[in-house]
């Protein structure tokens, strides 16, 4: 694996041995010196031109524990300020040859575009409405542990389908991993023809209860101006997720940031049933999988270590 | 209108006989072999093979070719004035020419837009001295296309204007486009219609439908297009009035222009190459310089449906919709990329290749709709019968080539072809007369 571009291009195999390679991080996360020494010497770029909190952070601290130099640029405040292209800016920052460039981009396309532009490896951490893959990686990471394995669980999608780019990777990787899908959301948000994604479409939350894990997207509030829906109010009273509609054996996954009151009641959101605490732990030990099965295992290892001319970098207490 | 009407670059007219050629222009009822002998610019006989006496003129041994009456654009974007770093009219009808076409009508959503008859002199002159094709030039309907106030329509006319667009906008108000074609009455001229609801286009960048959920773009759907010619085939049924729909993208559009036609509605349409050939599963790639143009690639049933337009004639033509840009506005993600392609330059061998060949459309019939593009403005379709102006597309129908290997005549090279391997090229173009192209490796048999 070259880039990680899409959930799309990933086999359940790849998905599979990403997430065995997190397991292997969590335990690292467990010691007293959470560092291991794989990417020492090597320099990590990440390239945001969308605000971020948790993938952002994620991705930077997952560096930091592989021992890699980090640079963050954030377009606020950067040359993209100053009309710079995207392409530009690729090539300004391929002078420092970093191993991978991590991007977060308004524009669905952006990291493959990149990947044709830079000889480093391009990691999507979210382009415009398109995929999230790291995003889907763990949340099929978090359901692992919960529930050992995905086959034939039943897994609801609820809300703003239309803008949101995490629904459309988590619906191939779910789909990848075996589950069964339904999509829920007002008509005006789930986009026409998504069910040739292989994913079942309703506008009413009334089944619900078949659901094992009801995964909820966050509304955006500028949604209204467009009309998308008629008011919050509206939006709530019929599809919010509260402690009424949620049974108490069903999981709760949100990728945040959460519009408490809105898509999720706030006694849900606390409850024992949210996994959204336990989603974004596995972030971190799931970007750490990603920057490791990228940078430092199999074919992408000879690659750059022919362009560093560095050894074989062996994470401390890793199987191999 | 006749067609010499039009403005090119003044020239000598062509002497040469064309020898054992191919001919065949369907409209003129010529479809045999002959030997195609022009002097001065005119077709001056069409005598038996091997027949016609060439004395001192050149002599071409187009045993192998066809002989087609030259192709007639009515859509294309030469870019000026204002962009020229995208086109303009010297590199535009050398495209054309390199094309098979022997005329073209430049749309008028320019930087400023032609709104003014001082705009169409002006370009009018510039033709008649760097245009390798004949020239007519649109002006806008309404003023600097804000959609409001109507141009001088009248004295646009006097000076030149071909017809009207606001192409690259749809005229959003109902009562502006009938004011229109009430003035049509006074000054006459084709006004010809981009058709788009604006809102339910909304920030839409291709199809909707489930390409576009999966790659999570933004939508534009086929009733943006389908509303509007619905909306705008009243108002010229009940004004009179003669409209042109440019860009055919749905079936839902074709639909409506039929039953117009068949309401006696003055209405007449286009196709373009890119959505008689593609649908978009291409814009899976993310490729905006090949894929990414207003109206959007479709789906297959409506790409089937724009065919049977072109077969049974709701689609009155072939248009390109040649649209240049510079690499910097198609070298950015898709969303953001400037809308168009260009197509000149393969439009009669893209069609031949993806429809002629595989048995889904006649050459007869194809040739018919690449010159058809003339007559919905009122001007008389380029000809092969004896006595008229030579208008000729000379073709090998066997060759086969990459399109942009060679590079392009367009200053911009955002083909939707490129890449592509075709079949059928253009070895030799008239224009008015004059040879306006020649293939470079087409090496000329010249008699002793």
């Amino acid at each position: 694996m070259r880039h990680l571009l899409s959930i799309e291009q990933l086999s359940k195999v790849e998905i599979e041995a990403i997430l065995d390679r997190a397991e292997s991080f969590a335990e690292v996360g467990r010691r007293d010196i959470k560092k291991v020494p794989t990417l020492r010497g090597r320099t990590v770029v990440t390239l945001f031109y969308e605000s971020s909190t948790r993938t952002s952070s994620s991705f930077e601290l997952a560096a930091k524990r592989l021992s890699a130099d980090l640079v963050s640029v954030r377009a606020a405040g950067s040359s993209v300020d100053k009309g710079e292209s995207l392409k530009d800016t690729i090539a300004t920052l391929s002078a420092y040859e970093p191993a991978a460039i991590v991007l977060r981009h308004p524009h669905a396309g952006a990291a493959h575009m990149v990947a044709n532009w830079a000889d480093a490896t391009v990691v999507n951490a979210g382009d415009g409405k398109h995929e999230h893959p790291s995003q889907a990686l763990l949340d099929v990471y978090t359901l692992r542990r919960q529930l050992g394995s995905l086959d034939g669980k039943r897994i609801w999608i609820v809300g703003d389908v239309l803008h949101s780019r995490v629904a459309r990777s988590n619906l191939i990787a779910f789909k990848a991993m075996g589950a069964e899908l339904t999509v829920c959301g007002p008509p005006a948000l789930i986009p026409r023809g998504l069910e040739q994604l292989g994913c079942e479409v309703t506008h009413s939350l009334d089944r619900l209860g078949e659901a094992e894990v009801v995964y909820a997207l966050r509304l955006q509030r500028e949604r209204m101006q467009e009309s998308f829906v008629p008011s919050l109010r509206e939006y709530a009273a019929h599809f919010q997720i509260d402690s009424r509609r949620l049974g108490r054996r069903q999981l709760l996954m949100h990728p945040g940031p959460v519009n408490r009151g809105v898509e999720l009641s706030g006694e849900v959101i606390d409850s024992p049933q949210s996994l959204i605490a336990e989603q974004v732990a596995s972030g971190l030990v799931v970007r750490m999988a990603i920057l490791y099965e990228l940078l430092a295992s199999s074919d992408g290892e000879r690659a750059s270590a022919h362009r560093n001319g560095a050894g074989r970098p062996t994470p401390i207490g890793q199987p191999a | 209108m006749s067609l010499a009407q039009l403005d090119m670059r003044v020239g000598e007219g062509a002497d040469l006989v064309l020898r054992r050629a191919t001919v065949l222009d369907p409209v003129a009822g010529i479809d045999a072999r002959h030997d195609v002998v022009i002097r001065d610019g005119s077709i001056a006989e069409l005598a038996a093979p091997g027949e016609a006496l060439a004395e001192g003129i050149e002599e071409i041994d187009a045993g192998a070719l066809h002989a087609f009456p030259a192709f007639f654009d009515p859509h294309v974007h030469l870019r000026t004035p204002g962009q020229e770093h995208k086109e303009d009219i010297e590199t535009g009808s050398r495209s054309a020419a390199a094309g098979g076409y022997c005329g073209v009508l430049a749309m008028a959503n320019t930087e400023p837009p032609v709104s003014t008859p001082a705009d169409i002199e002006a370009l009018r002159t510039s033709a008649r001295a760097a245009a390798s094709v004949r020239v007519g030039f649109l002006a806008t309907v309404t003023s600097a296309m804000q959609g409001e106030e109507l141009t001088e329509m009248a004295s646009l006319r006097e000076a030149g204007a071909c017809g009207f667009s606001d192409d690259g906008l749809p005229i959003r108000s109902a009562l502006v486009l009938r004011r229109a074609l009430q003035y049509q009455r006074l000054c006459g001229g084709t006004i010809a219609l981009h058709e788009e609801d604006p809102d339910l286009s909304g920030t839409g960048v291709m199809h909707e439908g489930p390409v576009s959920a999966v790659l999570g773009l933004d939508g534009i759907p086929s009733i943006s297009e389908s509303t509007m010619i619905a909306r705008d085939a009243a108002l010229a049924g009940y004004e009179g009035g003669r409209i042109h729909v440019q860009h055919l993208s749905a079936a839902e559009s074709v639909e409506a222009v039929r039953a117009a036609k068949a309401g006696g509605v003055q209405i007449s349409c286009e196709a373009s190459p890119h959505h008689l050939c593609l649908t978009d599963e291409a814009v899976r790639s993310l490729d905006p310089h090949r894929f990414k143009m207003n109206p959007p690639l479709r789906t297959e049933a409506d790409r089937q449906a724009l065919i049977e337009g072109l077969r049974d004639g709701t689609i009155d033509c072939v248009a390109t919709d040649h649209a240049p840009h510079a690499p910097e506005e198609k070298e950015v993600p898709f969303e953001a990329a400037a809308m168009g392609v260009t197509g000149l330059e393969t439009a009669f061998a893209s069609l031949y290749t993806e429809l002629v060949i595989p048995g889904v459309l006649d050459l007869a019939l194809l040739i018919e709709r690449m010159a058809g593009g003339a007559e919905p403005f009122g001007i008389e379709r380029p000809s092969l019968a004896p006595g008229s102006e030579a208008n000729i597309a000379l073709c090998d129908l066997g060759a086969e080539w990459t399109v942009g290997e060679d590079g392009y005549e367009s200053r911009s090279s955002n083909s939707w072809c490129g890449g592509r391997k075709l079949t059928g090229r253009v070895l030799m173009t008239l224009a008015g007369g004059q040879v306006a192209y020649r293939l470079r490796s087409f090496s000329l048999g010249v008699a002793a």
